[in-house]
């Protein structure tokens, strides 16, 4: 059974938009109960992962490894966990109720995505950044070297671009032509010491994706899932072309919980229980809590 | 006594070439990486015969490492080709998170290792990689002592299911294996019988260790020679009973004491039957330039240190 929906029919974004709150749900649940995790990040990104696990990618049914004829997501900036975790299992690749479980002794949901534990839907551990782009670019010369046309897909947070190991990533999916790779960068501006451009200004980073010799899609609006989808039927729509495609997706860290907005602050606290109360009225439940 | 004797001198990086090239014949999912050594690493032959799967990532090791795992990721088998330290040190980070962290099923082959490389100096003569290796978890470590033995443990790792780390060098050196063995991961090769001593040796120095135990047969010494091979997982069977019957132990490795081949035997020594051992090895130090011979004798990793160490460990029985 194919997992995706056909882009030609209007997808029903009502019902995407409500499983985003629900994922808001998740992981700020998640982040509470070990009190500890990045709900942040996680936040600002759920829009993003809902359309692209529901919409965007082509998906078997199952796991495998190998991922042979469908497309494949690597998370780079691996400390948002939360929203992964909560989108893979709302996907179907693991019990909802193992969120249950996050950052606890013995569980498959590591503090950062591993496949040590076996977790379904996990191809690569992250958490120690500026990896993810190299290990996405040699998945998608494997689908080359397999004739599976099928695409990869990678996200990589705006502050993890000052790794060096990225721009060796990024001068080499262009020189060598990796046109089946669509690279996302969640521009939240922010990392954990605070704004990225007081910590450490990287300039315009398009521009820097251009001089690499990338095609680069800008969605202004990261948080909203219309945008999401136009903005990655646009990317996708570029790929086979010879370049590979970055995204630069605008988003708010700590989106949809008003305290969580505006501030650094979030990266990688979790809140207390009047928080949580405060940030779960202002997401109600939409298809029920693990 | 067994003896061993060469016709022809080879570099053990010659024999990966060797292997990686048949391997390109027989092995559709092996694919290979370089990091702008491709003359170095003798992947030539594979280049030339299977361009569309060999990838020049230039002067990023970093990202090769990546890229690596990446291509397991749709079932290929990775070879890395660069020197021993770009493939260890300068990576570590790539390998243990993205490599052995996420089990992939990387070779990571590694040049020019120890102090051999000679000329270039401390920068490129790495001496502490056996022991960044050894320590990941679910690392195999290979050091193969001639060109045969190199081939056959290129070929050898390809059927094994997991990251490896393959470490050869960059000098001639004799040729004094078979040519059809058969490598076993993890299994000691017993190179000679003898009662007095055990020198357990790896990679450049087997050969080494073999000289030695000619010379020490002479002086009425019987030494027994194992050729180990794989430094992880170990071959503690071959090693103690080995020292079950000569009851003291010389490990000889072209790499740091710390972190080495010699600290591995130590541990299942201690473990098992606490044995008197001598180290050949460099001493926590870092090389310099020279040619490989005098490196090798002034850092006292020849047959004539090992002979001065089998003979300090028989007297503290």
């Amino acid at each position: 059974m194919r997992l995706k929906s056909n882009s030609l029919n209007m997808p029903n974004t009502q019902q995407l938009k409500d499983l985003t709150i629900q994922v808001r749900r998740d992981i700020l649940r998640m982040v509470h109960k070990v009190n500890s995790g990045h709900p942040g990040g996680s936040l600002g990104c759920a829009e993003f992962f809902v359309a692209l696990y529901n919409e965007i990618m082509d998906r078997n049914e199952g796991f495998n490894m190998d991922g042979i004829e469908e497309d494949l997501f690597f998370l780079s900036n691996g400390h948002i966990s939360p929203v992964y975790y909560s989108v893979l299992a709302r996907s179907g690749y693991f019990p909802v109720k193992e969120l249950n479980t996050f950052r606890l002794i013995n569980s498959r949901l590591q503090g950062h995505p591993t496949t040590h534990e076996g977790l379904p839907g996990i191809r690569i551990a992250s958490g120690s950044l500026g990896q993810g782009m190299s290990v996405a670019i040699g998945a998608a010369q494997a689908k080359k070297l397999n004739n599976d046309s099928h695409l990869i897909y990678s996200l990589h947070g705006d502050g993890e671009l000052q790794e060096g190991q990225n721009w060796e990533a990024i001068m080499y999916a262009s020189a060598k032509k990796v046109d089946n790779l669509i690279a996302t960068v969640d521009l939240n501006g922010k990392q954990i010491d605070g704004a990225t451009d007081d910590v450490l200004a990287m300039g315009n980073i398009k521009a820097k994706f251009e001089a690499f010799d990338w095609t680069v899609v800008e969605i202004k609006e990261g948080n909203d899932i219309d945008a999401i989808l136009k903005g990655m039927a646009e990317a996708k729509s570029k790929t086979g072309q010879g370049k590979p495609v970055c995204v630069l997706l605008e988003t708010m860290m700590g989106n949809g919980v008003d305290f969580m907005m505006h501030t650094h602050a979030w990266h990688g606290k979790a809140p207390n229980d009047e928080q949580l109360a405060s940030a779960l009225s202002q997401n109600p439940e939409t298809l029920g809590d693990y | 006594m067994k003896t061993y004797t060469y016709t022809e001198k080879k570099d053990t990086r010659s024999g990966f070439g060797a292997g990686l090239a048949e391997l390109g014949r027989t092995n559709p999912n092996v694919v290979a990486l370089c990091a702008d050594l491709v003359g170095s690493l003798k992947m030539d032959t594979f280049i030339e015969e299977n361009p569309e799967r060999f990838f020049q990532v230039g002067i990023a090791e970093a990202n090769m490492m990546g890229i690596a795992a990446g291509l397991t990721i749709g079932g290929k088998i990775p070879f890395t080709g660069t020197f021993a330290n770009f493939s260890t040190g300068r990576v570590y980070d790539q390998i243990r998170q993205s490599i052995a962290y996420s089990g992939k099923n990387v070779k990571i082959c590694a040049s020019h290792a120890g102090l051999t490389l000679g000329e270039d100096g401390a920068t490129h003569q790495i001496l502490e990689d056996i022991g960044l290796m050894k320590m990941l978890p679910g690392m195999v470590v290979i050091n193969p002592c001639d060109y045969n033995q190199t081939k056959a443990a290129t070929l050898a790792i390809a059927e094994h299911n997991g990251p490896v780390y393959l470490r050869f060098g960059r000098p001639s050196v004799p040729i004094f294996t078979s040519v059809d063995q058969k490598f076993e991961i993890g299994k000691a090769v017993k190179m000679t019988e003898g009662n007095d001593v055990t020198i357990v040796a790896t990679g450049h120095l087997v050969w080494e260790a073999l000289e030695a135990s000619k010379a020490l047969f002479e002086e009425g010494i019987s030494a027994e020679v194992i050729n180990i091979h794989t430094i992880k997982p170990l071959d503690e069977e071959a090693i103690l009973n080995s020292v079950a019957k000569t009851r003291c132990i010389v490990t000889a490795e072209e790499h740091n004491y710390l972190g080495g081949l010699g600290e591995s035997v130590s541990r299942v020594l201690a473990l098992n039957n606490p044995t008197p051992q001598e180290f050949v090895a460099t001493n926590d130090t870092f090389g310099e330039s020279g040619t490989p011979a005098q490196l090798m004798e002034k850092y006292g990793l020849n047959s004539t240190a090992i002979i001065k160490k089998a003979k300090t460990v028989i007297g503290r029985k």
